[in-house]
């Protein structure tokens, strides 16, 4: 045990003395929630539109209040005809068009959008029709938004982060840690002594496993109050799905670093091979539901898809620890196969 | 009984053989270095002798054990420094031996009295970090690590490799104590010079032993008479010796060369100095020396091309 | 005529001194091994003279070039080769002759020309093709050494090149510096092998920073009553050295 202990203190020293780790472990959450906050959203705000109000009554102009407070539209003008909001759009004035018409016509209101940027036009029909609101009369459905209403981006971002943050601090650091004592020759030293090879591995994982559950409360709290992303399902269970999670990571780092022999090889290998199927495979950005099927099915393996999901079903939909079941046992089993094969390869002996 | 035996060992790396049908074997409290170049195999030879690697063929044993089944047991009596001084960089001396001592489940206060010779050399720089040390100071932290835990045999891979030659000095001074104490040591060494200083030895040259004996016995087996010539023009002097009709061979030793002639001409100076005379050299010097461990290594001939 | 003379030359990081105010001089064809401990100032003072590093303090002309301010002209009078960087591996032996000889300013005919001399020269002629990464650890020396010197430099500075190879082709290598310095290019060159210094012309020694001795093999010898450079090295540093 205390052969053990010294190890871990070992590795905590590698980590707070190396300034770029460090400022890579611990800034790099804050910043891209940051990035991800503010910088690249993709919510709209302050959308241009016009108005025609062919109606003029109580009801209309209850409307055009609500789409004027909103904080998405900004109204920049009425106007008095559609060849006027053709005009508009195509100067660029404007993204969105309303028309309202008159209260005897039958026909509800219309919504013309500028459908250049097909995301944006999509995001800019919901928004208005939430903004208009449900109930309204002439209003074609009645939409009403579950968990999010105000649709707000940080609702899908902060998962997707939290599934980030965890795969590149345990993999990368894991596999770099480990290829680093192979680079420098002191895993020759430690492999001819009778350290078990189970506690080289044990020490090396155990503080990144430590230092990403500081991460994880941190994005937690900057969510909560920078970006008013709420914890609403279990707490306990958001931690236990990290911790599964950021074992899985943590196993794949392992295999990694028993792959190659340089730290920039496994630098790129964990940057190339784990973080991009995260950042496209896992829902995060992109829906995986309409790509096709062989990228569906590679998606079904990564395992930041299944974590992400378990967040949002506890932070967002506000879940307790029994809907995440499945996602916890994919996880599991992903650990339990990932590290059977790394520490098999995680030789006795150096070829 | 023998600390390490080493019998008909063979291990390919692809299409390179880096050992080829090496036996040895080394008493307890022996010294015993392998000399060899870059290439000669003699890392290769540690790490199976340190349970690293496994050999395609032969057998090891070090304490009695199998190096391919009982590496367990090896780890436990082993002490190993690598090339290129294995320490973590950005701990500091006195971090990097308590690590070691902690790894092998001891303590420094139980062995100090067997580093405290080297230990003091580094002591004064025991807050500084393992990277900003020098060569010799590195040395000699790697040293300390690898004995921390008393070990029964040393493994010491290159230990003077690039290090000044003070550094090697106090090294070798430094092993001669650690032997006086009892420990078997198997040290590798590029540098010929520091063969003397080692109890027997192998020369070692891509993958082969080319010679296993005492360095004494070594130099007397050199055969042949042997000359150290000097005169004032030291690069001509080179040239016209191996010009000469009756030179064998003839090699730059720092401020002389070392000439063997041929079996039929050898001791028929005069007929020498006299040619030397005749290309003009001056202040020519010609004695009969004793062979050094280099002069035997050139003698078998070996060397690259 | 010198090719290069110091004066004072301080190199400081910080509150250490590196270098403390080294005077000498190198005469044109001289071979000069410049020697020290490890962490006595060697590298430091070589890369001031090659121009990688600006001095503290003090004055030096390198090949008619002062440190200072005419670091870029001095880095096309000199070659450079250590044991660490010379060659690349994964380039062909010709490769690497026509790149290097392209970066010192060689041009068509005159490459190719020089870089079938070098090929016959050194005898690698059926080895054109082969990557560097696979040739013996002596020829790859050779080949870094040749390429170091492949446009005339007037100084080339050798940092320990002959580490690690047998003692035949150690000494093979040596007469490779010879002939360069019997064509006039001046050889700064360190070296842990003290037989080495003995093929020297003059050898100073470094010890913290400064120089502590400077004179032929000889007369160093007889000098400290040392009977080779290795009692030489010995007596200056122990007498004044700690680490």
């Amino acid at each position: 045990m205390k052969q053990f202990l010294s190890f871990i203190r070992k590795e905590f020293c590698h980590i707070f003395r190396d300034v770029r780790t460090m400022a890579i472990l611990l800034l790099m959450p804050v910043v891209l929630v940051v990035l991800f906050g503010y910088a690249i959203s993709t919510e709209v705000r302050q959308s241009p539109v016009a108005v025609w109000d062919q109606r003029r009554d109580d009801a209309s102009a209850r409307m055009i209040n609500r789409l004027a407070a909103s904080e998405y539209f900004d109204l920049r003008r009425m106007i008095g005809s559609t060849e006027e909001a053709d005009g508009l759009f195509r100067r660029g004035e404007i993204r969105l068009a309303l028309i309202i018409p008159p209260a005897h016509v039958a026909s509800g209101m219309q919504i013309l959008s500028d459908a250049t940027d097909p995301n944006e036009a999509t995001l800019l029909i919901r928004y208005a029709m939430a903004t208009l609101g449900p109930g309204e009369a002439n209003s074609p459905a009645e939409v009403s938004l579950l968990y999010n209403p105000q649709m707000k981006g940080a609702y899908n971002f902060v998962p997707g982060v939290m599934g980030m943050i965890l795969m590149l601090i345990c993999a990368m650091m894991t596999s770099v840690g480990i290829v680093k004592e192979k680079e420098m020759g002191t895993m020759e030293v430690l492999l001819v002594s009778p350290l078990k090879p189970a506690y080289i591995i044990l020490a090396k994982v155990a503080p990144y496993l430590l230092l990403s559950m500081v991460n994880i409360v941190t994005i937690v709290l900057l969510s909560r109050f920078l970006l008013d992303v709420p914890v609403r399902g279990s707490l306990f269970g958001l931690m236990a799905l990290s911790t599964v999670y950021a074992l899985v990571a943590l196993c794949l780092g392992l295999l990694i670093s028993t792959l190659v022999d340089t730290q920039q090889a496994a630098m790129l290998t964990s940057g190339v091979a784990l973080m991009l199927p995260v950042v496209l495979l896992s829902g995060m950005m992109f829906p995986v539901e309409n790509m096709p099927w062989p990228l569906r099915l590679l998606s079904e393996i990564v395992p930041a898809k299944w974590y992400i999901a378990g967040v949002k079903d506890i932070m967002i939909k506000g879940l307790g620890f029994g809907a995440i079941a499945r996602e916890m046992g994919i996880l599991a089993l992903m650990v339990a196969g990932l590290a059977g094969i790394s520490v098999k390869r995680f030789n006795l002996r150096l070829s | 009984m023998n600390d390490v035996i080493i019998r008909r060992i063979t291990k390919a790396y692809g299409e390179v053989t880096a050992l080829r049908d090496i036996s040895l074997t080394v008493s307890p409290g022996e010294l015993f270095g392998l000399i060899g170049p870059d290439g000669a195999g003699k890392t290769t030879l540690f790490r199976i002798l340190t349970t690293l690697i496994l050999p395609d063929s032969g057998q090891a044993t070090v304490c009695g054990l199998d190096t391919a089944t009982d590496l367990k047991q090896i780890r436990r009596r082993v002490g190993y420094m690598p090339g290129r001084f294995s320490l973590y960089q950005d701990l500091s001396v006195e971090e990097n031996l308590r690590f070691f001592a902690t790894v092998f489940d001891t303590t420094v206060e139980d062995n100090y009295d067997l580093i405290r010779d080297i230990y003091v050399h580094i002591e004064p720089f025991r807050h500084r970090r393992a990277g900003k040390l020098s060569g010799g100071m590195k040395q000699k932290l790697a040293l300390c690590c690898a004995l921390v835990h008393r070990p029964d045999v040393l493994f010491l891979d290159e230990p003077t490799t690039g290090v000044d030659p003070v550094s090697r000095i106090e090294f070798w001074e430094m092993l001669g104590r650690l032997r006086r104490q009892g420990i078997t040591i198997l040290v590798s060494t590029p540098y010929m010079d520091e063969a003397a200083r080692c109890d027997r030895i192998a020369l070692m040259y891509a993958g082969q032993c080319l010679t296993v004996d005492t360095p004494q016995a070594i130099c007397r087996s050199f055969g042949k008479p042997l000359y150290k010539v000097c005169s004032d023009r030291m690069y001509a002097l080179l040239g016209d010796l191996r010009a000469y009709d009756g030179t064998l061979s003839c090699y730059a030793f720092g401020d002389s060369h070392h000439l063997t002639l041929r079996e039929d001409r050898s001791g028929d100076t005069e007929a020498l100095a006299t040619y030397l005379g005749g290309k003009g050299h001056t202040g020519l010097r010609l004695t009969p020396i004793e062979a050094g461990i280099e002069d035997c290594f050139m003698a078998q001939g070996k060397e690259e091309r | 005529m010198n090719v290069i003379e110091t004066d004072c030359l301080s190199k400081q990081f910080g509150n250490f001194t590196a270098v403390d105010r080294i005077s000498f001089t190198v005469a044109r064809g001289e071979i000069f091994g410049f020697l020290g401990a490890n962490g006595a100032g060697k590298t430091t003072a070589m890369r001031m003279l090659c121009g990688l590093s600006v001095p503290s303090s003090g004055r030096a002309v390198v090949a008619g070039c002062d440190i200072y301010r005419e670091q870029e002209r001095i880095k096309r009078h000199i070659g450079y080769m250590s044991q660490k960087f010379s060659l690349y591996n994964d380039l062909t032996v010709r490769e690497n002759i026509r790149l290097f000889g392209g970066i010192y300013g060689l041009r068509g005919r005159q490459l190719a020309d020089k870089a079938e001399e070098l090929l016959r020269l050194l005898g690698l002629e059926s080895e054109r093709h082969t990557l560097v990464r696979s040739l013996p650890l002596g020829w790859k020396q050779k080949l870094a050494f040749s390429v170091a010197v492949i446009h005339e430099p007037e100084i080339v500075f050798l940092d320990e090149p002959t580490g690690g190879v047998d003692p035949a082709t150690r000494r093979r290598f040596w007469e490779l510096i010879y002939e360069a310095a019997a064509r006039g290019i001046t050889v700064f060159v360190t070296t842990h092998y003290m037989d080495e210094a003995e093929y020297c012309n003059r050898v100073s020694i470094m010890v913290d920073g400064r120089i502590e001795a400077l004179d032929k093999p000889s007369a160093l010898k007889s000098a400290f009553g040392a009977a080779d450079m290795n009692e030489v090295f010995l007596a200056v540093t122990r007498g004044k050295g700690s680490e």
